[in-house]
């Protein structure tokens, strides 16, 4: 998914940024120096003061009670939401029939024609292959439940996006208010945004599919507007001096030229809706979530892994082939299409007369057994009492008493504002003043929550497994930028890691490290690595050869190479590899709620498992806090100014 | 710009024309997946802990094989699901383990929701110790001697007090209470989900370590890591009234069947069905063991079972 690219540059100014540095840092120590013992004598407490808190639980329980006693009588919800939720349902319903009636063979080959059309023979055999694998794992069902609301999620989200980005790539002032809203939902954790939509509409498949679009359409959205303003402005002006009218110019000129943007908008809105659609089996989307999540509950991980694997396939497929999509049409042009089609509608007719539209029984393997003796001999082996190195559940203890539990008393024992000092000094050196005020509200609103202290739980379980992820992740990426074959060796694992779906870590994690922070720490590590190892990757493969050359013809030696250019000259990467870091460990470590994580993830689930919405949603509204802030803290401004374009 | 303006206009006209101006009413809408190419569709609510999945995977097997039905099944916590099942997004909850408030509010207030009988198994939450702890220490097994042996619980997790280990917060608990009234020695940790839970427990049974943990019967768990029930203050009706006061021990509980009151009207012979469905702790369990233990699929438990149960099946069916 982190298909973001860094460019290096600007590194040429560091006496000039040192010296910025310094004077903001006065100017915040003078700040403080006026405001802290006011607000000391005010309040005078370690942990967030009593009088500055809102208690949100009884308003939000009045309105969660009021939403379930008048939603079949209220005309809000039976002239509003009541539609949406049908045309849902209607939808979904109808693409699964169709699904349905085309049968396995017709949906086959109607896919693998369809690739075939946009980016060639090798990825339609891919795209076939796939789908046979689905069936061969006894999922062919789940996986057309699944891509039914996966298809009605992403139409939804990408026409919702494309208007939002045409609003925002047309007026200046609405791409100034939209451009923070949506670079912030593209950092939220999934999570956070079930229990809002599970209020309004119940379990069920409608509330999965909004809470998909919510989810999945920011991208688009943000990359529909950046390609419309990065247009050629020649271009535009030649376009113009033809004497074109604005919608001639948007639809012949614009929207042409934005085309690489809107596939990447598609792909990543397509692969956001794929991990979404997951997550949202805890609110009752059905399909290959749902298997995954029953699995779990019978602690099975290899038929989690069975319901998992399907969605990796299609993931490592759709990514591929909407990312081909981006690099140009095959030719071939409409007779091709007719073709195509013609050819996929014959194979699902053929099919139907010989009666095979549903999947064959017997032609499935079972690989749940395999898999769970592997995971039996793991945890029976490497538990405890290993020579020397000590089993997993010792490693798990010491990461907890030696880093998690003082990190969190470290966090929890300081003041109040000298944690909003922090926040703010470190927001404000990598950034603007505006982002380090940002930054400071949403830590401060954490506390106006009164869930200062879990936030603060969260934050320590947060901190720790980005250091962890940092370490391995930089020195893995170090290793991969200099050999191609361990890069390419890499490459498929790291594909397979970054779209799996975080449920399906959760239990070889417990497995192995017990019930506890540890193991949400250790799945949130083995989520983000990905990410953090192909962003410095790319960076570090991105330095300037002849500053490498130069260097070496000094004398060099490679470890100094790697030092003193290489990474400095990475600078801007590695800052993004930390950024893209910070919010994949932030989104697991609340799923980690489910493996004994505690905290503000427990609180959203035990939100969803009670129907108790006013501590969910707190909780959710802290993580959304406590995302905005890390976002912020992490966050260079020269990465905004680029983005903006 | 005026004309795309009446364009927007026109357009929505027509969506509403289209679409009917009447009032759609969402908490009559079934799943999108139910009822698909015509064949009848049962859609059961499964709920996470593997005995509830027994109970789905026999009514699921008995649905497809000898009446002809399709059945989905949907896993959804317990509160949540008496939602689901009054909008009738599920058709049928088959193991409830009590919701006096739900109860209230949906069958009785709304009517939404009809009761369809017990399931004959009777449910109890309590305290566990593992059988092996209880001989080294014999007196472990009541409460008032808990405090002594707070340390032998004692994880990284728990800091300076004994763990009390619960499973998920979706299950009726009222141990951070108990912990706080009873002025115990201890934290409550929650593993977070039950399939955590059971890990952990049969990590620290294979080490024969200590653990004191939420557990509830009847559970297949017993079988393979034998525990004891640590005696808490005795139930007495009402005792639990005030979930921040309660001070005594969970009580019996047997379990409830429920359907979807449209459902249960119209349902025909699948609802019918499901009234009569009734068994003993012993087949349960023992459905629940072949799928959680030896790892079989529900269907092919649930076949097992079928096969060699006749006499116990046939009457749900007349």
């Amino acid at each position: 998914m982190a298909t973001l690219t860094a460019t290096p540059d600007r590194v040429g100014l560091p006496g000039l940024l040192r010296h910025r540095a310094v004077g903001k840092l006065v100017l915040l120590a003078v700040a403080a120096a006026v405001l802290v013992p006011l607000a000391d004598a005010h309040w005078a407490s370690g942990s967030w003061p009593q009088a500055l808190t809102v208690d949100l639980s009884k308003p939000l329980t009045g309105v969660s009670d009021w939403i379930i006693d008048n939603r079949d009588s209220h005309p809000l919800f039976l002239y509003f939401f009541g539609y949406i939720s049908n045309a849902v349902v209607l939808s979904v319903r109808a693409v699964y029939l169709v699904l349905l009636a085309a049968g396995w063979a017709g949906v086959t080959a109607a896919a693998g024609l369809l690739a075939w059309r946009v980016a060639g023979v090798r990825l339609a055999l891919g795209t076939a292959a796939a789908l046979l694998a689905c069936g061969l794992l006894g999922m062919w069902v789940p996986t057309m439940q699944t891509l039914a609301l996966m298809v009605v999620a992403v139409l939804v989200s990408v026409v919702l996006g494309v208007l939002l980005g045409l609003a925002a790539g047309l007026s200046d002032r609405t791409f100034r208010a939209l451009r923070p809203v949506l670079d912030t939902m593209q950092v939220l954790p999934a999570f956070a945004y079930l229990l809002p939509v599970v209020l309004v509409f119940g379990i069920g498949v409608p509330a999965a599919v909004l809470a998909t679009v919510v989810y999945a359409a920011p991208p688009m959205a943000r990359l529909t507007a950046l390609g419309l303003r990065g247009a050629d402005h020649e271009v535009l002006e030649a376009v113009e001096s033809l004497g074109t009218t604005a919608r001639q110019r948007l639809f012949t000129a614009r929207l042409p030229l934005a085309r690489r943007e809107l596939l990447l908008g598609l792909n990543q809105t397509i692969m956001m809706a794929l991990s979404m659609a997951v997550i949202a089996s805890v609110i009752g989307a059905g399909g290959l979530g749902d298997r995954v999540y029953q699995a779990l509950a019978s602690v099975d991980v290899g038929a989690a892994l069975a319901a998992g694997l399907p969605i990796v396939l299609l993931a490592v497929v759709l990514d591929r082939v909407t990312g081909a999509a981006g690099e140009g049409l095959r030719p071939g042009g409409r007779a091709g299409w007719a073709y195509a089609a013609a050819a996929a509608v014959a194979v699902a007719v053929a099919a139907r007369l010989a009666g095979g539209l549903d999947w064959p029984g017997s032609w499935t393997v079972q690989i749940a057994e395999p898999v769970n003796r592997a995971v039996d001999w793991m945890t029976a082996h490497l538990y405890s009492g290993v020579p020397y190195v000590g089993g997993t559940a010792d490693w798990a203890g010491h990461f907890t008493t030696w880093i998690l539990d003082p990190l969190r008393a470290g966090l929890q024992w300081l003041p109040w504002w000298s944690v909003l000092l922090v926040v703010a000094a470190l927001a404000w050196l990598i950034g603007t003043w505006r982002t380090a005020l940002t930054a400071v509200l949403a830590m401060a609103a954490t506390g106006v929550l009164g869930v200062w202290k879990p936030s603060l739980d969260t934050l320590s379980q947060v901190l720790a497994a980005v250091a962890v992820t940092l370490v391995l992740g930089v020195a893995t990426g170090i290793a991969a930028a200099r050999s191609d074959r361990f890069e390419r060796l890499l490459r498929p694992v790291l594909d397979v890691f970054q779209t799996m779906p975080q449920f399906v870590y959760l239990i070889p994690v417990v497995a192995l490290f017990g019930v506890g922070r540890a193991p949400a720490a250790v799945a949130a590590v083995v989520y983000a690595l990905p990410a953090v190892v192909r962003i410095t990757t790319q960076g570090l493969r991105q330095v300037d050869p002849a500053a490498l050359e130069s260097a070496r013809s000094l004398g060099a030696s490679s470890v100094q190479q790697l030092r003193q250019v290489q990474l400095p000259l990475a600078r801007p990467a590695l800052l993004l590899a930390v950024n893209q870091g910070v919010v994949l460990v932030l989104a697991v470590v609340i799923i980690g709620g489910l493996v004994g994580g505690g905290a503000l993830g427990y609180d959203v689930v035990f939100g969803l498992a009670q129907g108790d919405l006013a501590t969910g949603l707190v909780a959710g509204a802290a993580i959304v806090c406590l995302g905005l802030m890390l976002d912020r803290v992490t966050q260079p401004t020269e990465r905004r100014a680029q983005k903006g374009a | 710009m005026p004309r795309t303006r009446t364009k927007i206009i026109t357009a929505l006209a027509v969506l509403g024309l289209t679409t009917g101006c009447g009032a759609a009413d969402m908490t009559k809408q079934a799943s999108p997946f139910a009822n698909a190419q015509g064949a009848r569709t049962v859609t059961l609510s499964v709920q996470s802990w593997v005995g509830a999945q027994a109970n789905v995977a026999v009514a699921q097997y008995l649905l497809q094989h000898k009446l002809g039905y399709r059945v989905d099944t949907v896993q959804v916590d317990e509160i949540p699901a008496w939602d689901a099942l009054s909008q009738g997004r599920v058709d049928a909850i088959l193991e409830d383990w009590g919701h006096p408030d739900q109860e209230k509010r949906y069958v009785e207030d709304k009517k939404t929701i009809a009761r369809a009988g017990g399931l004959g198994v009777t449910g109890h939450i309590g305290w566990y110790v593992p059988t092996y702890l209880v001989r080294q220490h014999p007196d472990i097994t009541d409460w008032k001697n808990l405090d002594k042996y707070a340390n032998l619980f004692r994880t990284a997790e728990s800091g300076g007090k004994g763990q009390l280990m619960d499973g998920s917060p979706s299950y009726v608990t009222n141990d951070k209470a108990l912990v706080e009234n009873l002025k115990l020695d201890y934290q409550v940790i929650f593993a977070g989900s039950e399939a955590a839970q059971i890990t952990q427990i049969r990590q620290f049974a294979k080490e024969h370590k200590p653990f004191l943990t939420y557990w509830y019967a009847p559970q297949w768990l017993f079988k393979k890591v034998p525990m004891t029930e640590v005696r808490l203050p005795p139930y007495k009706e009402g005792c639990d009234a005030d979930p921040a006061k309660v001070a005594c021990a969970y009580p019996h509980t047997p379990l409830q069947k429920y359907l979807n009151a449209d459902f249960d009207r119209s349902g025909g012979k699948a609802a019918r069905f499901l009234k009569k469905f009734h068994w003993t702790t012993e087949d349960q369990n023992q459905v629940a063991l072949m799928i959680a233990d030896q790892k079989l699929t529900p269907e092919q438990a649930a076949k097992k079972w079928v096969d060699s149960h006749a006499s116990t099946w046939k009457s749900w069916l007349s």
